[in-house]
């Protein structure tokens, strides 16, 4: 095919834009680890409050390991807890499910975020630098209190 | 008017009736953003109307344009009648009747579960009805326009396929790899557990399914727009097409790479491996390759334009373009919107950075700039050039036609910019209120909703515009002899061995299907094998 010379330019210059993008990906998700909230692990929606897993919301410190993992139920339309404080420096898993409809944790200015969907439990672990207040908010349409359901991480000097 | 025009206007009609009530619903939702204290203001009023806006614009306003823009290149294109009419009007019916039950059901206030309907929010069974007869309509469209096209291959043996059928034919082609997706998750899934048939529901496969349809939908809304720039925008502005073969090109990868591509709307769900959501990223950062050629050959298609209406010198010829031909200003502002929609998309599509942007009010920000523009404007535009041309009657109200593009361009970047930088900064989408009690972080995105909400109010005052011609056109145009719908000249002709590879649609075909079996198989295989539990969902609305 008899392409402009031009075009023929512009058409490698898109194939090395992209092949970039690519090698960008591969190389953060492999090397440094920069991948998407993928855990896979299942639960029985109506009865998760009374799973082991899920009985007891909140953070739990391991002041051994430095980490700090957080419980949290999601429901129309409240965070359990609605306040969460953690230590700076430490990384943080968190751990969430939600009882009946879905909703979206997003802790607003940072990389955390996920989809809290029912029958299934979402994991995820960040570090908070230093100690400052983050506001977390719901990011899926769950109802017609969409909009309250709000809370927040404290984030506090380390033990 | 033949009586397929008279089926193109029909179709053109309903398109105008969904926009019309979509932009309305619209206006209320901007301010409603910016927290003004309005009469009726409500949050159960926010959502119904987010859900209407989004059902009518995105599903119902674009299928009924595109399915008359394919039945006006259908005849004007291949030059011969259109075959099977009265399926095809048939078609029409189901599609509307699928519409009212949908509409119906939102505007009562039973289906407030917004336009992606993800269960186990629980809407009316006459929301997930309709909208199924309204893909049911669209098969039917399918049907007569692949018929067409057999019908025409038999009277011209060899022939290439004029470019405008050909990329129609891409269109009708990725819309039926798409709505299967749909269509499984509808029947076995929404339809029966609405009805209360069965008790639970799995909002991940749920969800897979529905993005299985999702994605490619978004190039089943932008391929017609793609259609209307390669080879009626050049013609309009006096010019002639830089490049049949690329357009071919172009239109055969979004074949291949519209579908296996869903996942990267499910970066952050649970349940679904990175592996396989890594997978479909690849796929998706390969389909902004067409878009790119389409940038060159397009522009370069305009400059050849104003050269041969004599421009000057390197930028000379932006200015002989024909601006005051509203198709074409439509179209010019809907590519240089459609230009931030692009390098957001590859943003949104990046398996790292998605955690920055996912439901985040940039989403809405980045689909206003592709859907909303590139689309919605492209198709304001076609009407501007097709609704006189199938009636008969001349466009009224011109000066308003004029002005239209121009306050849906500076209303978008108006709207879209500061919607972009509110979700960078946190705030998510589709919130009634997003104050979150006075925290100091959300009292940051106050400023930004406040000129987003301007930026809607222009908005509105366009799509105003856009209806009253429409109206005023159809009702007081002087009647005469329309003028004919024409479609661009390649500036050489295509080399005819290397055209007939590439009309093989029924070989892209195939090739397509093989990598969306490679993309989903396996993925949704292993998740219907691992231990679930459905949930039996809520209407908290």
């Amino acid at each position: 095919m008899k392409v402009d010379l031009y075009e023929r330019i512009w058409m490698w210059a898109a194939t090395v834009i992209i092949a970039v993008f690519i090698t960008m990906t591969g190389i953060s998700a492999v090397a440094f680890g920069i991948r998407p909230p993928s855990h896979v692990e299942t639960i029985d929606p109506t009865a998760a409050m009374a799973d082991p897993r899920f009985a007891q919301p909140g953070v739990k410190l391991d002041s051994a390991a430095k980490h700090a993992t957080v419980t949290i139920v999601a429901m129309t339309f409240v965070w359990l807890p609605d306040t969460i404080r953690v230590p700076a420096g430490w990384p943080v898993t968190f751990r969430l499910t939600s009882l009946d409809v879905t909703h979206g944790f997003e802790v607003a200015r940072t990389n955390v975020n996920t989809m809290v969907e029912p029958g299934y439990v979402s994991q995820l672990t960040y570090t908070f630098s230093k100690p400052d207040t983050f506001l977390v908010v719901c990011h899926e349409y769950c109802g017609v209190g969409h909009h309250t359901m709000g809370a927040h991480v404290i984030v506090e000097p380390a033990p | 008017m033949t009586r397929a025009d008279k089926l193109a206007i029909a179709n053109i009609g309903v398109a105008v009736g969904a926009f019309s009530v979509a932009a309305s619903m619209a206006l209320m939702q901007a301010l409603s953003r910016a927290n003004l204290d309005l009469p009726f203001r409500s949050a159960s009023m926010y959502y119904l109307s987010v859900t209407a806006h989004g059902v009518l614009m995105g599903l119902v306003f674009t299928t009924f344009f595109i399915m008359a823009l394919g039945y006006v290149v259908a005849t004007r294109a291949l030059q011969r009648p259109l075959p099977w009419l009265g399926a095809a009007w048939a078609g029409f019916w189901i599609a509307v009747a699928g519409t009212a039950l949908t509409a119906g059901a939102i505007l009562s206030g039973r289906a407030s579960v917004l336009y992606t309907f993800y269960p186990p929010l629980k809407a009316h069974p006459t929301f997930y009805i309709g909208a199924t007869l309204l893909v049911v309509g669209s098969w039917v469209w399918c049907a007569v326009m692949i018929r067409a096209l057999i019908e025409w291959r038999r009277e011209h043996p060899g022939a290439a396929i004029p470019l405008a059928m050909f990329g129609m034919m891409a269109t009708v082609i990725v819309w039926l790899l798409a709505t299967p997706g749909v269509a499984i998750e509808m029947l076995f899934q929404l339809i029966p557990w609405s009805l209360g048939w069965v008790p639970t529901v799995d909002p991940v496969l749920a969800r897979t399914l529905f993005w299985w349809f999702g994605h490619p939908l978004v190039y089943f809304w932008i391929l017609p727009a793609y259609v209307l720039w390669y080879t009626v925008v050049p013609q309009r502005a006096g010019g002639k097409l830089f490049s049949d073969p690329l357009a071919r090109v172009v239109f055969v990868m979004f074949i291949l790479l519209s579908t296996p591509v869903g996942l990267h709307h499910q970066f952050m769900d649970p349940g679904i491996p990175a592996g396989w959501k890594a997978f479909h990223t690849f796929n998706t950062l390969w389909i902004l390759y067409p878009s790119f050629i389409t940038a060159f050959t397009v522009i370069a298609s305009l400059e050849v334009a104003g050269r041969m209406r004599g421009g000057k010198g390197l930028f000379g010829w932006i200015k002989t373009l024909p601006w005051g031909d509203p198709m074409v200003a439509s179209a010019i502002c809907a590519m240089l919107l459609f230009a931030v929609g692009g390098f957001g998309g590859a943003i949104n599509a990046s398996f790292g950075m998605n955690a920055i942007v996912h439901n985040t009010s940039w989403i809405p920000g980045h689909f206003h700039t592709t859907v909303g523009s590139a689309t919605a404007l492209t198709f304001m535009g076609a009407a501007y050039w097709l609704v006189p041309r199938l009636t008969g009657r001349t466009l009224e109200l011109r000066p308003m036609a004029r002005v239209q593009p121009w306050l849906w361009f500076i209303g978008m970047l108006c709207f879209s910019i500061p919607t972009h930088i509110t979700g960078l900064l946190g705030m998510p989408r589709r919130v009634y209120d997003p104050s979150y009690g006075g925290d100091a972080v959300a009292a940051g995105w106050k400023w930004l909703t406040d000129v987003s909400a301007v930026g809607g109010l222009v908005l509105f005052a366009s799509a105003v515009f856009f209806a009253l011609v429409m109206l005023f056109t159809v009702l007081v145009g002087k009647k005469g002899e329309p003028e004919p719908i024409l479609f661009a000249e390649p500036l050489e002709p295509a080399p005819a061995a290397l055209v007939a590879k590439l009309d093989r649609l029924g070989l892209w075909t195939i090739i397509a299907i093989i990598l969306i079996i490679a993309a989903y198989a396996w993925p949704l295989y292993s998740h219907l094998m691992m231990a679930r539990f459905g949930a039996p969902g809520a209407s908290p609305f």
